[in-house]
């Protein structure tokens, strides 16, 4: 039964990735993708990979698919013909692809008792001492984030890097009317900008409420706070369950994307401004940094918790907490400011085309 | 004697909620228009969620797996029949008409085409 | 065969066969109803799979499915239907071409 599900769901994952290729429409791509992440996620399941599995449906299946979806408002969902067949790169792609798959024929069978990870000594002591020394019943998340604490933290730091980079390369035009900016070109533009949106914007104060979109309004508004809800309860209950700071905040944005998503991304940004958005990105690597560098002036090591509380084990608990927290931060922040900027940018972009012809 | 009866109301359950699944895989396909299949792809979908999850609620009693369970089938409830509302209104306001025509035996009205396809 | 194992081939069928619809289907929109189906369907896998190995902590899983299921589809018919992610569902009626 095992074996008829792994090999019917690959099966499935080998089509869609086969239909993604082979369709000309973009657009039809990137739903195809989000069927494709779908069935990832079931064969991460049936492998009994829960948090992979969750990481996997949170990012891939969603966000990506939204992502994609502002990259395609911006450039069209038409590809470039190419004259030159590639015939080097496919080359290249099944030499590759070939030595990989020669590789694989001298990997252990999945489960099997000679495998280096069965006999490793770390794997002893992740699953047998992990009990002992952190007390925390999801073992995942101690390796996660005491044991393998400092790649967490440099996984933290590449998340704050493409929040970053997004917003600089996009820095978006932003249309408000009372905000001053540094540029004083980009004013010019501003302005021009806000007069030609501002007949189409009929009033700024509340969303309006038009009959026919009444359904989505309502539905979100009755949702979004059981969705942050949930984001907190996956936030901590990443210890002794599937999830954790990254699943966790990735919800959260998931929460903030869906009400831009029915009321617009002006009343969104009311409601969480950039500026939010930016110190949300460095507090989290802060507060996780901070914790490190406070085990160090107790007289310890770098993310050493044993010394944050007078009990080892305490100070183990409590130091996972504020570095998931801080890793809930990043990647919430991160996640809305990629949105914002992909998002904000596309109407200015429609409007400076329209504008062209 | 409980557990039988457990056992057997959540085979009834569970078997009525699969006939329901395949029942809308099959009518996605075989639909001729897409409002049809809107409605192939989303009722049904919904029905066997709830039959199949009541299966397993039963499975597992009174812990907090069933409320998990009941806030996943009151979820699903509130938001795939939003979503396919949502994609009918986009369909049609992209001015996709329904077929009508060309079905079979319409019975003596006006409409000319059907002259055509009856006998 | 108990019933979890037969639920689970029936949802395998029916992913299957929403999957022909997304490669065959004409206009776009069949392929976002066929890609809302899998998502649906997806969630009831992942919970009959949970139970199926003893584990229930798997439903976790199925509600952040149920929840990024219900966003994609409203970003993609928003994409659809104005071109671009900005605005609210309701605030360019009336205004299309």
């Amino acid at each position: 039964m095992e074996e008829f599900t792994s090999v019917f769901l690959m099966l499935l994952l080998v089509a869609s990735a086969l239909a993604v290729l082979y369709v000309r429409n973009l657009f039809v791509a990137t739903m195809l993708l989000g069927a494709v992440s779908f069935i990832m996620a079931l064969i991460f399941v049936t492998l009994d990979a829960v948090d992979v599995a969750f990481t996997e449906a949170a990012v891939g299946a969603g966000i990506s698919t939204v992502l994609y979806l502002g990259t395609l408002a911006l450039v069209g969902p038409h590809e470039k013909g190419s004259i030159k067949k590639p015939v080097l790169p496919l080359l290249l792609s099944l030499a590759v692809g070939g030595v990989l798959i020669y590789a694989t024929f001298e990997m252990p069978i999945v489960g099997s008792p000679d495998t280096p990870v069965q006999q490793s000594r770390l794997t002893e002591r992740f699953l047998v001492q992990s009990l002992d020394e952190i007390a925390v019943p999801n073992i995942v998340t101690s390796v996660l984030a005491s044991y393998r604490g400092f790649d967490t933290f440099g996984e933290t730091t590449v998340i704050f890097t493409a929040g970053i980079a997004v917003l600089l390369i996009l820095s978006q035009v932003r249309i408000r009317r009372k905000e001053d900016l540094a540029d004083g070109e980009v004013e010019d533009e501003q302005d021009s900008l806000e007069a030609q949106l501002a007949p189409q914007i009929k009033d700024t104060s509340a969303p309006s409420a038009s009959p026919h979109d009444l359904i989505p309004h309502v539905v979100a508004k009755l949702l979004i706070p059981f969705v942050l809800l949930f984001g907190f309860y996956v936030q901590f209950h990443g210890d002794f369950g599937p999830g954790g700071g990254f699943q966790a905040g990735v919800i959260f944005a998931a929460g903030f994307i869906l009400y831009s998503l029915v009321f617009g991304l002006e009343f969104t940004q009311k409601l969480l401004p950039l500026r939010v958005v930016e110190y949300g990105l460095a507090a989290g690597v802060l507060l996780y940094g901070g914790v490190g560098v406070v085990s160090m002036l107790l007289g310890g090591n770098f993310l050493d918790y044993n010394l944050l509380s007078a009990d080892p084990v305490a100070g183990q608990h409590l130091g996972i907490l504020l570095v998931e927290l801080g890793v809930g931060i990043t990647v919430t922040a991160a996640m809305v400011a990629i949105f914002y900027g992909f998002a904000g940018r596309s109407e200015v972009k429609k409007k400076n085309e329209v504008e062209a012809k | 004697m409980m557990e039988l009866l457990l056992d057997i109301s959540t085979w009834i359950l569970m078997m009525t909620g699969c006939a329901f699944l395949l029942i809308t895989g099959v009518g996605l396909l075989r639909f001729p228009d897409i409002y049809t299949r809107i409605h192939a792809g989303g009722m049904a979908d919904t029905l066997a969620t709830f039959l199949i999850f009541g299966g397993l609620a039963l499975q597992s009693g009174f812990t907090l797996v069933t409320v998990k369970l009941v806030f996943i089938v009151a979820f699903i409830f509130i938001t795939s029949p939003t979503a396919t509302y949502a994609l009918a209104q986009a369909t049609f306001i992209a001015g996709l008409k329904p077929v009508v025509d060309g079905f079979g035996d319409d019975g003596p009205d006006e409409n000319s085409n059907t002259a055509k396809v009856k006998d | 065969m108990s019933f979890f194992t037969v639920t689970a081939i029936a949802i395998l069928v029916s992913v299957a066969l929403a999957l022909t619809r997304a490669i065959l289907g004409p206009t776009s929109y069949d392929r976002i109803l066929a890609v809302n189906a899998i998502g649906t369907k997806t969630v009831l896998l992942i919970a009959v799979v949970g139970f199926m190995n003893g584990r229930p902590d798997f439903l976790d899983l199925a509600i952040v499915y149920a929840l990024m299921n219900f966003i994609g589809t409203l970003a993609v018919l928003k994409y659809f239907k104005f071109g671009s992610l900005r605005g609210g569902l309701s605030r360019f009626h009336g205004e299309e071409k």
